[in-house]
């Protein structure tokens, strides 16, 4: 990173407040569709603190994956999950909501002193020494870390086929269909009837 | 005056102190997820900060930061294929209703 130091530090200030603000923003808003937009806020202001710290494939990672992947299976989990309904009153959850107050806050505080108290044993040599840090990735990946790289194909594919199986809707075990159209490949699922949109759900309950 | 690692860690804290109390007290299915979400971000912020001060020869902090945003992808896809079918058995997305193993 060739910015001055006031300017790094300037937009760290401001890029941490963001980060801070928009995840208070995810845990404490109500609705849950703010509470996802905002999480790509926060997705996106921890991608200018990578590009900080010399990580820049790393945050074209985070943005690529994370709001471009996950924000929007979470905004589609959201659309099809998402019925207005309020959740019945629970007698003493104040009592739960302040004790796990505390206990963060406790958390933070211990978590804070460890930090500030630590001699951390700095590395003499300046962190812009790699001027091109995916060759250095590529370079990792591709001798000792081979192994967990392509035990992590192989996760990404079990978890893509996992979530397709759990997914989907109930099987018809030992029906046999004469379509022609229905392969082998096909699974035979159980209709469902579609469930009708907005104020009549919820009615419904 | 310039970035110190001391400021990225505490960011990084406060980060999975706000993730954990949004896993702890949401009511919500879905948000409990994207407080998982946090807590792994904030790891990765460790994990990189890490590998800026004390290691940036061989940034291997950077390769397990890479392995971590993988798993979070699998996890948020498998997760949230177990939100929609309990979703489909209760017709709920309240966690205090997800009790079928408890009683």
């Amino acid at each position: 990173m060739n910015l001055a130091e006031g300017v790094q530090i300037v937009s760290f200030g401001i890029l941490a407040a963001l980060v801070i603000a928009t995840a208070l923003g995810v845990v404490l808003l109500s609705n849950i569709v703010y509470s996802a937009f905002l999480l790509g806020g926060v997705f996106i202001s921890i991608a200018g603190i990578y590009l900080l710290l010399n990580a820049d494939f790393i945050s074209a990672a985070q943005i690529l994956v994370y709001v471009g992947a996950i924000n929007v299976l979470i905004l589609f989990a959201i659309m099809l999950v998402n019925k207005r309904e309020d959740f019945t009153v629970i007698p003493k959850r104040w009592i739960r909501k302040a004790a796990t107050g505390v206990v963060c806050v406790g958390l933070f505080l211990l978590l804070a002193t460890m930090i500030l108290i630590t001699p951390w044993s700095l590395s003499a040599t300046s962190p812009a020494v790699i001027d091109n840090t995916l060759i250095e990735l590529g370079k990792h990946f591709f001798s000792d870390f081979l192994l967990p790289f392509e035990l992590a194909s192989v996760l990404l594919l079990m978890a893509m086929v996992g979530a397709i199986i759990l997914a989907r809707r109930d099987l018809i075990p030992d029906v046999q269909y004469e379509d022609p159209s229905v392969t082998a490949l096909t699974l035979p699922e159980r209709p469902r009837e579609l469930t009708s949109v907005g104020t009549e759900s919820s009615k419904l309950q | 005056m310039e970035i110190k690692l001391e400021y990225c860690l505490l960011l990084a804290a406060a980060l999975f102190c706000i993730g954990v109390y949004g896993l702890v007290t949401s009511r919500n299915a879905v948000r409990v997820l994207m407080s998982i979400e946090l807590l792994l971000n904030a790891v990765n912020l460790n994990l990189l900060s890490f590998s800026n001060f004390l290691d940036p020869g061989a940034i291997k902090g950077q390769v397990f930061a890479l392995f971590v945003i993988a798993i979070a992808a699998s996890e948020a896809a498998v997760g949230l294929a177990i939100i929609l079918a309990i979703y489909r058995n209760r017709e709920t997305t309240d966690m205090e209703q997800f009790n079928l193993l408890k009683w």
